[in-house]
């Protein structure tokens, strides 16, 4: 479909706050986006969206659990659009507290209904112990999902993470065996040769099983990540530069790798 | 108090009267005590002349509010007995005079409003407020230092602003003191400290706020008065800058709800920490920053809508303050009916729900055909609200409960609080001489400073801190993949524009003279700033001090106040916002006086901001500004116990030439890195460039440093002011040189390959020390 013609959502409750960067980068690369209130979102409904995302924030203050709250909210108050929206191939991106929120639901890791409301992971809190602010290396694990389209297998990027429950805990051994035999493993954090970081910190900040920083579901069109992509789109926003910044960071061709599938639907 | 002075009033709602008149001065200082008035025997009996009939128990505890140093600032507004005659308000005499003077054309809105403004850009005004929380941080860390942090992004809110940035610089005693030294009612630091730390991080990070400046200091001066100061900043179109309260208009709570956490918090600041402070924890308020976030969402689509006339947070004094400030600006009155306001408990009584300093709470005035929309999108937003009353043209403040009246007060009254007098006496640091062996180690001394608490990586603190949400931060506290501290930070608030907010700081709490101490400060924040490419900087003052009511405590705030307006003036940086916590003083006696200047500049484009990271081997390492003798109260100094010694002696006209000279080199692109010389001199600045670059050092002759000392040691750590340490290009060093023609500073070494910090000292002894060692001193890894 065109471009021009196809919408993007960026969801949002109390305590969200990462929606308007989001609608930033997606306005930027052409998409037309909104940014919804859960209220609102179960008013209109899904259906005129080809991208959902769930952005970055403090959730209802992930009191009990990082995503928890809202993770409970969505499946009960959304839960059939959602599950429609997913069947239907349509996009669906969390970032952060997003990613925790898509785990809470039951949408990722994604082995059984689209959004069965029953977690089958976690992200517990950081082995440090504490909130990590970082830039982090990322390898490219797989390309098995339409985010990771633009960029190449193995590559390595630079994004930063901001959060204090980012360690990807799963149910059983086995799960951990099926992800990777199903290239369902997306991105890794990597040492600077571009090797998992082996659990080693800070490069892996949180502790995450396998270097997991995001993973995506069974047919790929719903991922989920720690770090914030939308905070490496451009290259003022880059850590360090010699000079002149580069116009872009690394974090625009995950959404790029967005676009050109919506491009296609 | 004598019984028989009270009487009740009323049962339903239940308030007392207090028989003024019947009461001798001892009467009236109980009852200032056991009601927690915290007002002075002279302010008492001006309260007892003024009321003829005898006042509630409500419109008393109005006036504890309203006339509490915190909301008022008496001390900084009434009359200094010196030596050499009397001052008259140090805040017009020093502070806003520069101001007045300096009379800036792009200064938007000072000293009037909750938060200074500026012009960013033709559009756009920038908004920046720091608060001090001190008090409640000592008694209840995490929520003291989270709900400071609220309070003064709601102070942004109150101003129409879109909060985009926190900071905070925090003062704490040092975290190994021993238990068994405190005495009662001292908590150790190292609790104050964490909580502190993490209750700064959970109101900036839930919020979606970066923190992105600050700073940590250590030292046993604040082992019973920790310092938690908060900033916070904020962006809005010039155009919905709206404060036009009407007759007519509805005023309308909105937020939280209002309990008996934070009762008394003004008071509260407005006394010394004394052993019983631990039963005032009920003075600290709750934080919950998830309100918060819904309120802000909720205020600004207010704003854009444009749908109140007037806005305020609710601070110090909570619903009194906030509702007879907002009338009495506007010239007009106001009857709130309290009866409507939601509680989080019953049975609280009128005084307490009218004083309560619940967090999470603004106050807007709506027209009245404009409420439906305000209250339509405070629902959207999960916002619980209320229409205290409606402005009118009274002039005055009445308070109604169940239809009674249990307040009824002249606002002009009330905001006239008699004028007070403080005597001070004025101490000049006269310096001891010093005797130290010139150390035959540099390296040693070098490694060891950069490992002393105060000088240190903060890198603990700052990661756990959230420096990149809003996707907005060009220049980060922490530079680059080594985490080298940054001297400013560099925020790009307009999606649309590569105009950029700089915003620093500067405090030299250690400098034994108050007038070079807030010389220096000013002259830091400034240099901060300009050392990453800010220009037209503006300051705001935050004073931390003992009870001003003891002479030397009021004696060196004068002459600090002095200093405000000699360096405002010759750095030509006007005060736009400032605040004062005075009191400070503990069973360990008073704080430290502190200085914190926070400095807001701007930069035409962010992409052109320098940083501290080397950039290119071979190029030229320069040191401007003139280095010497001046260790006074240095890192060095102190690390070696030693008092005594010449305090650094800003030089304003010559540091603001050079700042000059500094910008225009960086917008001819001829500067390629730069670090400001402060704690630890040219050594520690030189150290940590090479600690920000992964794979560069810098190599320097300490006898090329334009100096008026020949000793080693004093070259490399003196503190002196107005210096910086600048990389230029190589192929551009005869522009610079011609830029910096007649001020001090030379060329001192070059940038060379491999990350180290290479020195010859004045005996020709050479020196190299590989960043690997002192990254391990530095950062501790």
């Amino acid at each position: 479909m065109k471009l021009k013609q196809a919408k993007a959502c960026v969801l949002r409750v109390g305590g969200t706050n990462c929606d308007l960067e989001i609608k930033a980068v997606l306005t930027e690369l052409g998409i037309n986006t909104d940014v919804l209130h859960m209220n609102q979102a179960i008013k209109r409904g899904l259906s005129e969206y080809q991208m959902l995302v769930f952005p970055g924030g403090f959730s209802y203050g992930d009191y009990v659990r990082a995503g928890a709250i809202w993770g409970k909210e969505v499946v009960t108050r959304l839960g059939k659009d959602l599950e429609r929206f997913i069947d239907e191939e349509k996009l669906v991106l969390g970032i952060c507290n997003g990613f925790q929120v898509l785990v809470e639901t039951g949408a990722l890791p994604g082995d059984g209904a689209s959004a069965s409301g029953i977690p089958t992971a976690v992200l517990a809190n950081n082995n440090s112990a504490k909130y990590e602010c970082r830039w982090v290396r990322l390898k490219v694990e797989s390309k098995k999902t339409p985010f990771t389209s633009a960029l190449n297998k193995d590559q390595v990027i630079a994004v930063p993470v901001g959060h204090g429950e980012g360690r990807l805990v799963l149910q059983s051994e086995g799960m951990l065996e099926d992800l990777i035999s199903e290239r369902r493993v997306v991105f890794r954090y990597a040492l600077e040769d571009g090797s998992p970081a082996g659990g080693k910190y800070p490069e892996n900040p949180n502790g995450a099983i396998f270097d997991i920083a995001g993973i995506c579901n069974k047919k790929g069109n719903v991922m989920g990540m720690m770090p914030h992509p939308e905070r490496a789109f451009y290259g003022w926003q880059l850590p360090s530069w010699g000079g002149e910044p580069p116009e872009f960071g690394d974090g625009k061709a995950i959404f790029e790798g967005a676009i050109a599938y919506i491009k296609k639907m | 108090m004598r019984k028989a002075l009270i009487k009740k009033a009323s049962d339903s709602p239940e308030v007392y009267t207090i028989n003024l008149r019947g009461a001798d001065d001892e009467d009236l200082m109980q009852i200032s005590g056991e009601m927690g008035l915290a007002l002075s025997l002279a302010e008492m009996k001006a309260l007892k002349k003024r009321f003829a009939k005898a006042p509630t128990d409500v419109e008393l505890q109005t006036f504890g509010q309203t006339w509490s140093e915190h909301c008022i600032h008496k001390t900084f507004r009434g009359d200094v007995v010196t030596e050499r005659g009397v001052v008259s308000n140090l805040l017009k005499s020093y502070i806003a005079k520069a101001t007045n003077e300096l009379n800036k054309p792009w200064c938007f809105s000072v000293f009037e409003d909750n938060a200074g403004l500026v012009e960013f850009d033709k559009c756009t005004v920038a908004a920046a407020k720091v608060e001090t929380h001190n008090h409640p941080s000592a008694v209840e860390p995490f929520g003291g230092a989270a709900t400071g942090v609220g309070g003064v992004i709601r102070d942004i809110l109150g101003v129409w602003g879109e909060p985009i940035a926190v900071s905070d610089v925090l003062c704490f005693g040092p975290l190994d003191a021993k238990q068994e030294e405190l005495p009662p009612g001292v908590k150790h630091p190292k609790y104050i400290y964490k909580g502190v730390v993490a209750g700064v991080g959970s109101y900036g990070n839930n919020m979606g706020l970066p923190t992105v400046s600050g700073a940590v200091i250590f030292d046993r001066q604040y082992t019973g008065n920790v310092i938690v100061y908060c900033g916070a900043f904020g962006v809005l179109p010039k155009e919905k800058y709206i404060k036009d309260t009407r007759e007519g208009d509805l005023a309308v709570l909105a937020g939280g709800k209002t309990g008996r956490d934070g009762i008394h918090g003004v008071t509260f600041a407005s006394a010394d920490l004394s052993e019983e402070a631990e039963s005032l924890r009920s003075a600290v308020q709750i934080p919950n920053p998830l309100v918060e976030e819904r309120l802000r969402r909720a205020t600004l689509r207010i704003r854009d809508g444009r749908l109140a006339t007037g806005v305020t947070d609710l601070g110090g004094g909570g619903v009194s303050c906030a509702t007879g400030e907002m009338a009495y600006r506007s010239g007009l009155g106001l009857t709130v009916d309290i009866g409507k306001m939601h509680l989080k408990e019953p049975d609280l009584a009128p005084w307490e729900i009218w004083v309560s300093e619940s967090q999470e709470r603004m106050l807007y005035s709506v027209p009245e055909e404009k409420f439906g929309s305000v209250s339509e999108i405070l629902e959207e937003e999960e916002i619980e609200h209320c229409v205290l009353g409606r402005f009118d043209k009274s002039g005055r403040l009445r308070v109604e409960m169940g239809k009674k009246v249990v307040c009824d007060l002249d606002l002009e009254t009330l905001y006239s609080p008699p004028k007070i007098t403080r005597k001070a006496k004025e101490e000049v640091y006269h310096p001891k001489r010093v005797e130290l062996e010139e150390p035959k180690d540099l390296e040693g001394e070098v490694l060891s400073l950069l490992s002393e608490p105060n000088l240190r990586s903060r890198e603990s603190v700052i990661r756990t801190y959230d420096h990149e949400v809003r996707a907005a931060t060009a220049i980060k506290p922490l530079q680059g993949p080594e985490g080298g501290p940054n001297d400013a930070a560099v925020l790009k608030p307009l999606s649309d524009s590569w105009m950029g907010l700089v915003i620093s700081c500067g405090l030299n709490p250690f400098l034994p003279d108050a007038y070079w101490m807030a010389a220096a400060s000013i002259e830091e924040a400034v240099r901060n700033n300009v050392a990453v490419g800010g220009r037209r900087v503006a300051i705001l003052d935050n004073f931390v001090w003992g009870n001003p009511e003891k002479e030397d405590r009021m004696g060196s705030l004068l002459r600090a106040c002095e200093a405000c307006y000699d360096f405002s003036k010759a750095l030509d940086v006007p005060f736009i916002s400032g605040k004062d916590s005075l009191y400070n003083e503990s069973p360990l006696g008073p704080v430290r006086p502190t200085l914190l200047i926070t400095g807001i500049g701007i930069i035409p484009d962010v992409r052109k901001a320098v940083t501290t990271e080397l950039k290119g081997e071979g190029n030229p390492v320069y040191v401007i500004g003139m280095t010497k003798d001046e260790l006074g109260g240095s890192a060095y100094y102190r690390s070696k116990g030693l008092d005594g010694g010449e305090v650094p002696k800003a030089n304003g006209p010559m540091a603001k030439a050079v700042m000059n000279a500094l910008t225009t080199s960086m917008d001819m692109g001829i500067v390629r890195s730069c670090h400001d010389v402060s704690e630890g001199g040219i050594g520690l600045a030189a150290a940590e460039m090479a600690i920000s670059s992964p794979r560069r050092g810098i190599k320097m002759d300490l006898k090329r440093i334009p100096s008026q000392t020949k000793r080693s040691d004093s070259i490399i750590f003196s503190e002196s002011t107005g210096r910086f340490l600048v990389e230029a290009d190589a192929g551009r060093t005869e522009e610079f040189d011609k830029i910096f023609y007649g001020l001090p500073g030379a060329k001192i070494g070059e940038v060379v390959d491999g990350s180290r910090l290479a020195f010859m000292d004045m005996g020709g002894k050479e020196y190299s020390i590989d960043s690997k060692r002192l990254r391990l001193a530095w950062r501790g890894y």
